[in-house]
């Protein structure tokens, strides 16, 4: 403004070096392109491709005719594990939290336990030894009794092997959630005379799912992917039909392409579900704290 | 209604919060604690209902021994009412579910009856039209005002009031003690913890200085504000008071 007016009446402008470099302004506004998801196109095209291959080369479908009946498997096993994880995590996280010294230890020691091995070697000590002698011992009883026993096909085995994994990872999960509500909430319910349970119940749970949904279904997704550890036990999931696939054909390429391809399907729908989820949760949260 | 007699209660052992306090509060009696912060006046209001357990002494509300094991503490707890500092309303729920929520669960209403009963108790307290909404579109003093409607749709015999109105704004402290000054002159048992002399001097049958977890003195308030006997409640005072 000073330079036009002084310009403007024809006076030359003072020589004193410009020290902005351009002329533009400090702005809050991103450029459309700084904001744009790309990487939501980049992935987007890159399954289209995929697809596309599957559609037209032989190769690539007869590698889908092999492989992709072991969906069925695949999301079967991720149902029993998730829901079997929720139950024993939801008991191990509340057995922590417990005032009985024998809940309280038995739920330490099995999450700290758990979390503490890897999953592959877990699988095969959990489906090759402790399943089958569990089994065995029940079976001895069962069959004195009742001249009944049963016996848990692997990938049953398998199942319950990533469900325990997961109960552990949702039993601090579970835990989290419940001490991220402040005690005077439990202190406000237990002074009005709700009993302990009652106060966890409609007090402290429905404040607590906020923090442990999400989560949860960050774990849900990593038991969709786990499930494909299930191949070393032999369970004809997506991942053991791709290896079977490749091995007798040699098209490893084609194989895993598809393996790959099914896997992001799977769990870049059920991301983009979690997030409508939260979005909704914040939502409804509107007016609360 | 609530007596007091030895009661003591330790953290970690070492950190004696409250020593051999005996205090006894008869039915429609208001008792204000005042004292230094940290010198256990929380805990033994906190005591009075459980939310503290006592390392020693036993604590007598309407004739129940709750330090016995065999007293239904649910039970005692409902005659109770408590209001906190921080409010500790529901946040999940609306301004009518956080006042029905333990009538239902715990005194068995029908939900028609035990949102009459809110209604009630939110008109007493001066904001019926806050029914539908959640705390957080609250002020502090409504917030609060609230907590102490959720606690008298109980029907409780007592009140207790922990520092009801530290938290608040300053220009909110008013609304809160206005409903405080009522319940009193209703009768009700009352025992709180606050350093509004104002309300002391206007509510108090009795105010009871402590330091360090032991009661220095107590009588009426004029007597104490005027004549305190020992150094301690004079110190205190005479960095308080105007």
């Amino acid at each position: 403004m000073e330079d036009s007016s002084i310009q403007s009446q024809g006076v030359e402008a003072d020589p004193q070096p410009d020290l902005r470099r351009n002329s533009a302004r400090v702005t809050d506004e991103r450029p459309w392109w700084d904001t744009f998801p790309w990487w939501g196109v980049i992935i987007g095209s890159i399954l289209l491709w995929m697809a596309f291959q599957i559609a037209t080369n032989d190769d690539y479908e007869l590698a889908w005719d092999r492989i992709a009946p072991g969906l069925r498997l695949t999301v079967t096993a991720t149902l029993q594990a998730f829901a079997i994880a929720l139950v024993v995590g939801l008991i191990a996280g509340m057995g922590q939290l417990s005032r009985n010294v024998v809940a309280r230890n038995v739920s330490r020691t099995y999450v700290e336990f758990i979390r503490g091995i890897p999953i592959l070697p877990l699988i095969f000590t959990v489906a090759l030894i402790v399943v089958p002698e569990t089994t065995d011992l029940l079976n001895s009883r069962l069959d004195a009794w009742f001249g009944w026993e049963f016996t848990l096909s692997f990938q049953m085995r398998a199942t319950v092997t990533l469900a325990l994994i997961y109960g552990a990872y949702m039993a601090e999960i579970f835990r989290g959630g419940i001490q991220s509500i402040p005690p005077g909430q439990t202190e406000a319910g237990r002074s009005l005379g709700l009993t302990k349970r009652q106060t966890m119940n409609s007090v402290v749970l429905p404040q607590a799912m906020r923090a442990i949904i999400p989560p949860l279904g960050n774990d849900f997704i990593a038991i969709l992917k786990d499930t494909s550890l299930l191949s070393v036990l032999g369970v004809l999931e997506i991942t053991q039909r791709g290896r079977q696939f490749s091995a007798s054909t040699f098209k490893f390429r084609e194989g895993y392409f598809v393996v790959s391809f099914i896997y992001l399907i799977l769990t870049l729908s059920l991301s983009l579900l979690l997030g409508v989820l939260e979005r909704r949760m914040t939502r409804d949260r509107k007016g609360e704290r | 209604m609530i007596t007091l007699s030895d009661l003591t209660k330790t953290f970690d052992r070492t950190i004696h919060a409250v020593r051999d306090v005996n205090l006894q509060v008869d039915e429609g009696e208001v008792v204000v604690i005042v004292g230094p912060s940290g010198s256990g006046k929380s805990t033994i209001l906190r005591c009075i209902n459980l939310l503290e357990i006592p390392t020693a002494g036993t604590v007598l509300v309407d004739g129940f021994e709750l330090t016995d094991t065999s007293t239904d503490i649910d039970h005692v707890r409902a005659e109770v009412g408590m209001v906190f500092q921080q409010f500790n309303l529901f946040p999940h729920l609306t301004v009518t579910e956080n006042i029905t929520l333990a009538q239902r669960k715990v005194r068995g209403r029908s939900r028609t009856e035990a949102q009459e009963m809110a209604e009630r108790q939110l008109t007493r307290v001066g904001i019926p039209e806050k029914a539908d909404s959640y705390p957080r579109q609250l002020s502090g003093g409504q917030q609060q005002r609230v907590a102490i409607a959720r606690s008298l749709a109980m029907e409780p015999r007592v009140m207790l009031f922990d520092e009801p109105t530290s938290a608040l704004d300053p220009e909110m402290v008013k609304e809160v003690l206005d409903v405080m000054l009522e319940l009193a002159a209703e009768g009700m048992t009352m025992v709180v913890v606050s350093h509004e002399m104002g309300f002391a001097r206007a509510a108090a049958d009795r105010l009871v200085f402590i330091d360090e977890g032991e009661i220095v003195e107590s009588g009426p308030p004029e007597e104490i504000f005027s004549n305190p006997t020992h150094e301690r409640t004079r110190a205190f005072f005479d960095k308080i008071l105007y």
